[in-house]
This record gives structure tokens, sequence and C-alpha cells, in this order.
């Protein structure tokens, strides 16, 4: 049966920096900004590429802030899509290995 | 390419924020456009650690529509304008720029090349002007038409204008310092060539009354970042300029200054 788990991991085309609750991001490849609000740090701080996408959630985003499960992961795919998008998260649907993860 | 070397001819030393950059020349007329436009920006009795040689060409080499691009090629730092080619070894401290014989071009290539130094080291140039105040450097920055150029004309007679247009930032010893520039916006009259530890950046927006919040890191450093003068998108060079405003911000007090153009907005500075 195929997984249905999403593993997002950082881009290494980026600089990045929490600053506060907040995190800022810079793409060096076309040098976009993007700010994260405190909900969108505990997730990019936990895309290392080995834990899938609900875990994430279940345990940075609903065990520290008041958010249902199930609003809280599609709020987070969304989220994971945007990023995406711009090239600041890789997501795939299998983990990397030890090695990418690093 | 050999960039080493003096031309043995009408060279000026321009020093700005301490860096102290002899342009090279063989032509006299050149040599005193560069004195008139540089003023006190011109050194005399400083050994001059970097060298820039102009070489000046006919004027059909001239496009006016064209941007600056800058790129790292070779370890060389290429940059070509409409109206100049120029290139620089921050290895060997040297360059060489193509131009006629203007003022805009040299100044133009002096920014770019003073960015590429100050990247490394946790300095910048940003839009924005700044004034010394009782021994202390405040910054002023903003988009075009924030009020860069309007506060500094309503500052105080006790304050010393550094520069209304471009301001000049660079870490010494842990310590962020702002120098005076020649790059002068609407005032048209370049800043005073001194330095001061800067106490406080303001991020300027015109109001209907004068208020001023601290800002949140994060903020400041995006709004920060949107005014950093910026040329070479190479990913190393953008990781040192984000890295720079990052350390800034945690070391300067960064607010947002929301002001009515009239001279009680400078009560809330300093």
């Amino acid at each position: 049966m195929a997984s249905t788990e999403t593993y997002i991991a950082q881009s290494p085309d980026i600089a990045a920096s929490t600053l506060g609750d907040d995190t800022i991001i810079m793409s060096t490849l076309d040098s976009t900004i993007f700010m994260l609000n405190s909900v969108g740090t505990a997730i990019w701080k936990a895309a290392d590429g080995a834990t899938p996408l609900s875990r994430i959630v279940g345990e940075k985003v609903c065990a520290e802030f008041d958010v249902a499960e199930d609003r809280a992961l599609a709020d987070a795919e969304e989220f994971v899509a945007q990023l995406a998008q711009h090239g600041i998260l890789s997501v795939s649907a299998q983990p990397a290995s030890p090695r990418e993860a690093l | 390419m050999q960039l080493a070397g003096s031309t043995g001819g009408h060279n000026v030393v321009i020093e700005i924020g301490g860096l102290p950059i002899e342009v090279q020349t063989t032509d006299a007329g050149f040599e005193h456009l560069l004195m008139g436009r540089y003023g006190s920006y011109v050194a005399s009795g400083v050994a001059p650690e970097f060298a820039l040689r102009v070489r000046l060409t006919s004027p059909h080499f001239f496009d006016p529509d064209a941007e600056a691009e800058v790129w790292l090629e070779d370890r060389e730092w290429n940059m070509v304008r409409g109206d100049f080619r120029a290139r620089w070894n921050p290895g060997q401290k040297r360059g060489e720029v193509f131009q006629t014989a203007n003022p805009y071009s040299i100044d133009s290539v002096l920014r770019i090349v003073h960015t590429l130094m100050l990247a490394p080291k946790g300095g910048f140039l940003v839009h924005a002007s700044s004034a010394v105040r009782n021994g202390k450097a405040f910054l002023f920055s903003g988009v075009s038409e924030a009020g860069k150029t309007t506060i500094a004309r309503l500052a105080p007679a006790d304050a010393t204008l550094l520069t209304d247009e471009t301001s000049y930032v660079r870490k010494v010893d842990g310590r962020y310092f702002a120098y005076g520039t020649p790059f002068a916006g609407e005032f048209g009259e370049p800043g005073k060539n001194i330095s001061a530890p800067i106490a406080a950046l303001y991020l300027l927006e015109k109001a209907s009354e004068n208020r001023i919040e601290e800002l949140e890191p994060a903020l400041a450093v995006q709004r920060l970042l949107r005014n950093i003068l910026f040329f070479a998108h190479q990913a190393e060079m953008v990781r040192q300029v984000f890295e720079s405003a990052c350390a800034f911000v945690a070391a300067v007090q960064v607010f947002q200054l929301s002001f009515f153009p009239d001279q009680r907005v400078w009560d809330l500075i300093g």
C-alpha cells in the first residue's frame, strides 16, 4: 500500500533566522523574503525530511497551539505547498535517507 | 587580469567609510572632476589599500536604458551597466573600470565595490539618510518618497548630516558605525565625512502625526533587507547580506517612525 504521508525538508538554497517567535527566510536564488509566524516556525524547524508532516503537526503544532488536528493538518498542507512553490521547502512522499536528512 | 600597480598618472584617493580607494587615471581632466565631485572624501597622505584603474572610453559606449548587472566569475566581480564596464578582484583589492569621463559611472562603481567589500564583514550600504547628534548616529531608512531627505532637511542645528540618500554601515570591533558618504540625493550635497556609533535605525513612514514604535525583530530584518543596496545576487553574497541584516537588528534598536514633516519629529529622536 502506498504511503500517503508527506515529508518536508528545508531547501539548501535559503538563508534563515528565527528572531523571537518568528522566522525570516530569504531565497538565495531570487532574494525573495518570507516571514513565518510562530506556527509556521514550528513546522519549519521540524522540516528535517524524515518526519512525516502529520507527526510534525501533532507534536509541534497541536501540542503547542490550541488548534484541532484536522484543521491544523489542512492549514499545514496549504502552508507547505506555498513554501514549496517558492523553493523554500522540498516535499516528498518518501522520507529522506539518513544521509540526506542530515 | 593584471590589475596591480599604478598608472603613474593623475591618481585620486577617495576614502569612504574609512576604506581608501585610489582611483587611477591618466587624464588630468578626470582627476579634476574627481577632486571636485568627492571634495572632503579625497584623502591625502593615506596609503591606499585598494585601487581602481579607470580607462576612459569614447561616448559611443553608452546605453542609458541598461540596468547594472553584477556577477562573480573566476574570483572576480564583473559589473556592467549601460555607461560602464568594470571588474573587481577582492583578493588583489584591485579593479578596472571602462567608462566615459563623467562622475556618475565612477560613483556607481564605487557604490557597488563598497557593497562587495562590506558584505563579508557584516557591513552594508542602505537607502537611508543619517545624522550624528550628541555623538550618536541615527539612520532614517525607507523607500523612495518615504521621507529620507525630508527628515534630513528638518534636522536641528546640532545634528550633522552624514547623507540624505545612502548610508554607510560598518561593523567595527562588534559595534556598528555610520559613516558620512558623498552619495547625495535630492539634497544635492555630500554628507560630512565623519563617523559615529549607531544608536538607532528608524524606518520611515509619512503620517498626520508623529508616532514611534519598536519593531519585532523579524519584521525589522524584513524591512531593512528591502532597503539594503544589493547588486550581486550570488548565493554566498545573499547569505552574507541576510546575516548582516539579522546581526544588525540584534545589536541596534529599530523603530517604525511615522512622522508629520515638521521639526517636532526630532523631539522623538535621540
